[in-house]
């Protein structure tokens, strides 16, 4: 049994006293010392995933309105809120796209991370603070003993997702989220906060489920891959064989618009037209209008998932007939 | 923070003397003889011309203005001339009973105010909050002469629980039971500055709800009650603060109707009987210690900001 496993999940926004799905069908799994990338387009329902997972959907416009999530082998959706808050931030944690503001402007960053120690370990305020600046250290935040006194608006953007990740990885979670962890950061900070955590991962053996819109991010650090479309997983295979042997036309048109450095290209390949809003009832696969490969069955047909290759399924029904 | 206490301090210095000209300049900006004015239309124009060598105002206006100014420094405020007695002594009788009511006021404002404003805001939409919400909007409007009269009404006349008017002084028969006198008193005055805490509270605290830091904390596992006190009042109070400033402002003038609504021997009903017998020198008193004050209150303020927010820096 994996570590997280997503079966058929579905949210739901309700906007003017309807139901809208933003989330449908969604399944995945995670194991110990893996990290699946889950990408798409803003909208497509990969955020809400992570939210959902985490137990921080919270409000009364989005909910699970379908699905499972179990973790280490517990039912997440039928715990209490107490015994769900006993986990987040504890066995699972999560780090997010802002880092400008995540932190609490008003509080010493030790005190924040102090905080999430202690409300889930017994431990005095000193040992926990030990605990804090020991974890500083080991997201590479120097002076570290220093730094724990520090308030958020003293840091940089990648100091402070320095500091989340210490907050996230304080109690050992088994599965962190990270939503854009790193989109809102430097290149050269985003390589160190990735590389920074695939280092995490290898020393504690902790799952990872990573959100990106970057495809380059994804392959670099991914061992499998799904890909979102419009609330449906269209896509998801080993991170390897994605790149190579990839059978989603939607897939296709992310790789195309990816500039490569070392090819003389004048002009990107875009996909053309742009993603449906949730009010506008679609019929059929979610991507027809905007592929090259539509057919009259494509508009009325929702394609079902299929397995393409041995771990590489695919929601299309002409699979295989992109040109990988 | 010492040296920027110490600095904000040296800055009120100019404030004050602005004030001071506008203060000294009251009794001149009215038209005619000043000597005249003060004596009222009955005086002889021998009593005018009197008046008008003892008080120096044939003399030079900026000389009058430093002799002023001198004697105020030294804590002469002058004269009243409804009492004979220094204005320092008269504003000072009224001094007890408007400290203590203001004090209780701001009691209520905040024992009411916040945990009212709170539970507003983290049940928001829910009947409670509708309740406490248009309470608010209640109190808020309700003008604070008709809110005494009412309480007067009905927790005086009819009940018969509390004193109705007046207040003898803590030194007096009764002491600290008197106080009760100012019950009724600092409850009018409460109410709307309450009311405005409490809408101030709600508001600030349901924008803090929306920003990320919020999420992080809920991502803790923190209860939700110490996400909304520990993370969202927090950071919602450093708006807050900085309306209990203009709370002050706002008393001060709710205080002179309260004040006589209540027939307290305060500094709000001095100011009044003393317009309407043209005193202009405790009239010119009272705004003095007035702009004092509400100097000191926004320096307090300001401090109080700094403490509450890191990211403002006391240079």
């Amino acid at each position: 049994m994996a570590l997280l496993e997503v079966q058929d999940l579905e949210i739901a926004v309700r906007t003017k006293g309807k139901l809208l799905p933003v989330v449908q069908g969604v399944s995945f799994d995670v194991d110990d010392n893996e990290t699946l990338g889950i990408v798409g387009e803003s909208g497509c329902g990969k955020s809400l995933t992570a939210l959902a997972i985490m137990g921080l959907l919270g409000g009364t416009t989005v909910r699970i309105t379908g699905g499972n999530i179990r973790f280490d082998g517990m039912d997440l959706l039928t715990l209490s809120d107490g015994e769900r808050r006993s986990i987040m931030g504890n066995r699972m944690a999560m780090i997010f796209q802002e880092p400008m503001t995540s932190l609490n402007p008003v509080y010493r960053i030790g005190d924040q991370i102090i905080e999430n120690i202690r409300q889930h370990q017994k431990m005095t305020n000193a040992q926990a603070r030990d605990r804090a600046v020991e974890l500083l250290s080991l997201v590479r935040i120097p002076n570290p003993s220093e730094r724990v006194d520090s308030f958020p608006h003293q840091m940089s953007g990648g100091q402070r997702q320095r500091v989340m990740i210490a907050m996230a990885l304080s109690c050992d979670p088994k599965l962190l989220i990270a939503d854009e962890p790193t989109t809102a950061l430097d290149v050269t900070v985003q390589k160190e906060v990735l590389d920074l955590m695939a280092d995490l991962q290898t020393r504690m053996g902790t799952a990872i489920v990573l959100i990106s819109h970057d495809l380059g991010v994804i392959s670099e650090t991914c061992d499998k891959v799904a890909v979102m479309y419009r609330g449906r997983v269209v896509e998801a295979a080993a991170t390897e064989n994605l790149f190579t042997e990839l059978a989603h036309p939607y897939t296709r048109g992310l790789l195309n618009s990816i500039p490569v450095v070392d090819s003389d290209v004048d002009w990107l390949e875009a996909i053309p037209g742009r993603v449906p809003t949730l009010e506008e009832e679609l019929t059929g696969c979610a991507f027809h209008p905007r592929c090259a490969l539509v057919t009259k069955l494509c508009a009325t047909t929702v394609p079902q998932e299929i397995e393409y290759k041995p771990g590489h399924s695919v929601r299309c029904h002409f699979s295989g007939k992109v040109a990988p | 923070m010492l040296a920027y206490t110490a600095k904000r301090l040296l800055t009120l210095i100019p404030t004050l003397l602005a004030a001071s000209i506008l203060v000294f300049l009251f009794v001149h900006l009215i038209p005619g003889d000043p000597a005249a004015i003060l004596l009222g239309d009955t005086a002889t124009p021998e009593e005018v011309a009197q008046l008008s060598a003892e008080m120096g105002f044939d003399r030079p206006l900026y000389v009058q203005y430093f002799i002023w100014l001198g004697n105020v420094l030294q804590g002469d405020l002058g004269t009243s001339i409804f009492f004979r007695q220094p204005v320092l002594s008269v504003i000072g009788s009224g001094a007890e009973t408007s400290i203590l009511l203001a004090s209780m006021t701001m009691i209520w404002i905040i024992l009411i105010g916040l945990p009212i404003g709170i539970l507003s805001a983290t049940k928001q939409g829910t009947w409670i909050d509708q309740i406490t919400s248009s309470g608010a909007m209640l109190a808020a409007s309700i003008p604070t002469f008709w809110l005494g009269l009412y309480l007067i009404m009905i927790f005086s006349v009819t009940l018969g629980w509390f004193p109705s008017s007046g207040f003898p002084s803590l030194s007096d028969h009764g002491g600290i039971t008197n106080l009760r006198y100012l019950l009724l008193p600092s409850l009018t005055l409460a109410a709307p500055n309450a009311a405005l805490i409490v809408r101030l509270v709600r508001a600030s605290m349901l924008d803090v709800s929306r920003e990320d830091h919020v999420r992080t904390a809920r991502a803790k596992g923190l209860h939700p009650t110490r996400v909304a006190i520990k993370h969202i009042f927090r950071n919602a109070l450093i708006a807050v603060a900085a309306a209990f400033g203009f709370t002050f402002a706002a008393l001060i003038s709710e205080a002179v109707v309260t004040e006589t609504v209540f027939s307290l021997p305060g500094i709000g009903r001095l100011v009044v009987q003393s317009i309407l017998r043209r005193d202009y020198p405790v009239i010119q008193g009272v705004i003095l210690v007035i702009v004092v004050l509400y100097m000191v209150v926004n320096l307090a303020v300001d401090l109080a900001y700094a403490r509450l927010d890191p990211r403002v820096s006391l240079k």
